[in-house]
């Protein structure tokens, strides 16, 4: 347990002086989620009914940011050989880092979303669903990520492709986690959907790792 | 005294591409012992490295490490790996760099004592990315030596370092070997005296 959170400190260090932690992730968020009203036009009813599936889409892009680099860096430096040295297997390396991750993009992300959501008009009876679907939702994007991640971590401009192999495996969260929120705002339970949410975040954090430290397998090879 | 293990290999087979390295190698390291991989540039001496570490697979052939006469069920806790890339974070300083390493793989002597023992003392501190390709090196081996593990598999261990460095890493690789453990060096120098010699054509 010691040598994990190790791991999960030292990336989250690592974060925070290289890239200002979460707040780059954090100021992307914010600089995309102004602009949709600049692109839309001041049409207050449109904003609020797209603005569940807008957040999102944005939060997925947000973490799909910093995804590139969860193992390209650690790839270039040797440092991957060490920690496949370490005393536990790669896998939970790959999860430490993938919660290193979203500690640094997903859960900022969520804390963030309802000061954003008020910013495009969404109806507030959304905004305790919104929270709380980003909350459970939002790990997908960093322990699915980390298997596109893994697996691009040899390729020098591996950010486009990463994005092409991971994007479809968010596709699930984001239905869901939007659909919770347009349940909520037109009166319906969204309990249905907070099931196939929690559902899929636990299956991504059996699935990443395992599959994560398989690709990265090959990649040491 | 560390625990002793040996490093046997039998007809070990190297394929990178489309190219066997090389075919039906054999060795065989004992504890107390330094095997130097010789061979000219591009022959496999990293890929063997590697594939003791278990980093990568054989092509052919097998591959243990036993202590006592018995197989190891977890080799990757009993070596410890010294590639040509230090594996050092560049924003982090020596020491957060070698606390890591000691929580992440275990270790058996403090990170103030292995930095001082390789001359980094007063450069502790710093963060990594401002250290010359020599402190970087000893940085890395301090880390090796802290961990402890019994068997060493050393790349090109004194590349990039002064006579001085030189000097304490090599004192360093023959205190190990006085003491039991397994040294494995892709090196084109002589380290110790009574190294056995692997060629890898």
């Amino acid at each position: 347990m010691s040598a994990f959170l190790a791991l999960v400190r030292r990336d989250l260090l690592l974060s925070f002086r290289i890239g200002g932690g979460p707040f780059l992730g954090l100021a992307f968020f914010l600089t995309v989620t102004a602009m949709l009203p600049l692109g839309v036009g001041a049409k207050l009813n449109l904003l609020g009914e797209a603005a569940a599936g807008f957040l999102w889409v944005a939060a997925a892009l947000a973490s799909l940011l910093s995804l590139d680099r969860l193992f390209q860096a650690d790839a270039e430096d040797g440092s991957l050989d060490q920690l496949a040295l370490g005393a536990l297997p790669l896998e939970f390396a790959v999860l430490a880092k993938a919660i290193a991750h979203w500690l640094t993009t997903g859960l900022p992300l969520t804390l963030a979303a309802p000061v954003l959501a008020l910013m495009l008009n969404m109806p507030e009876a959304g905004y305790a669903t919104l929270t709380l679907s980003l909350l459970i939702g939002s790990p997908v994007f960093s322990l699915a990520g980390a298997i596109g991640a893994a697996l691009t971590a040899g390729l020098r401009r591996g950010g486009l492709l990463l994005s092409l192999l991971v994007l479809p495996l968010f596709v699930p969260v984001v239905v869901f986690g939007a659909g919770a929120v347009s349940a909520a705002i037109n009166g319906f339970e969204p309990g249905a959907a907070f099931l196939f949410l929690g559902a899929v975040s636990l299956f991504s954090l059996v699935l990443g790792p395992v599959a994560g430290a398989a690709a990265l397998r090959i990649h040491l090879s | 005294m560390v625990a002793g293990v040996e490093v046997t290999g039998e007809g070990l087979s190297c394929r990178r591409g489309d190219r066997l390295l090389f075919t039906d190698l054999s060795l065989n390291a004992r504890p107390g012992t330094l095997t130097a991989i010789v061979g000219p540039n591009g022959s496999g001496k990293t890929s063997l490295l590697r594939m003791i570490a278990g980093l990568l697979k054989p092509e052919a052939g097998t591959l243990t490490l036993s202590t006592g006469g018995v197989a190891d069920e977890e080799p990757a806790t009993l070596l410890c790996y010294l590639g040509h890339h230090d594996a050092l974070k560049a924003q982090m300083t020596a020491r957060e760099n070698l606390e890591f390493a000691a929580r992440w793989q275990g270790a058996v002597r403090d990170p103030d004592e292995a930095l001082a023992r390789l001359g980094m003392t007063r450069q502790a501190d710093l963060p990594v990315g401002y250290f010359s390709a020599g402190q970087r090196r000893r940085t890395a081996f301090a880390r090796c030596w802290m961990v402890g593990r019994p068997v060493w598999l050393l790349d090109e261990p004194t590349s990039a370092l002064d006579s001085a460095g030189r000097a304490a890493v090599i004192d360093l690789i023959g205190a190990h070997v006085a003491d039991g453990g397994t040294v494995i060096a892709a090196t084109h120098e002589t380290l110790i005296a009574g190294a056995a010699e692997l060629r890898v054509a």
